[in-house]
């Protein structure tokens, strides 16, 4: 997860509350889905930046598991085609184990 | 997960290049609702 980003998430939890932030992630491989997720939960695994050492514990989740809550139009315009060739129930299974893991 | 989870929630959107880029998230999550307080895309490369 690049720096700027951690510490624009480092930020928000600072500003509105780690209870009222939630981050949402497009990632294909379920691998970098997870690492981003540890990220945001428990801090950077990499140590390399702003989140190194901070457990935020945000809730996270990939975009790929609120279909159900989703437009199903927008979904389909948005979504559906990278749904067809990236491994959804992987990335799924990889967040549930991250969010347990790190929980 | 229900809807009403996200109602008050910030959301922070980390797309992904050769995945979802962030706006197509931005426009999923816009129907479900919270406030977007930013959205980015990355790239793993």
């Amino acid at each position: 997860m690049d720096m700027a980003n951690q510490a624009r998430i480092k930020e928000a939890a600072e500003k509105f509350g780690t209870g009222n932030v939630v981050v949402i992630l497009g990632a294909a491989e379920a691998e970098s889905a997870g690492l981003t997720a540890e990220t945001v939960m428990v801090g950077d695994p990499t140590f390399a930046g702003p989140l190194t050492n901070v457990e935020l514990h945000l809730p996270v989740f990939h975009i790929f598991e609120l279909k159900d809550l989703i437009d199903p139009q927008v979904y389909e315009e948005q979504i559906s085609m990278m749904e067809m060739v990236a491994d959804v129930d992987e990335v799924k299974a990889e967040m549930e184990r991250i969010r347990q893991e790190c929980q | 997960m229900e809807k009403q989870f996200f109602a008050d929630k910030k959301i922070c959107i980390l797309g992904d290049r050769d995945g979802i880029p962030a706006p197509a998230i931005t426009a999923c999550m816009e129907t479900v609702g919270g406030e977007v307080i930013f959205s980015s895309t990355e790239c793993f490369v």
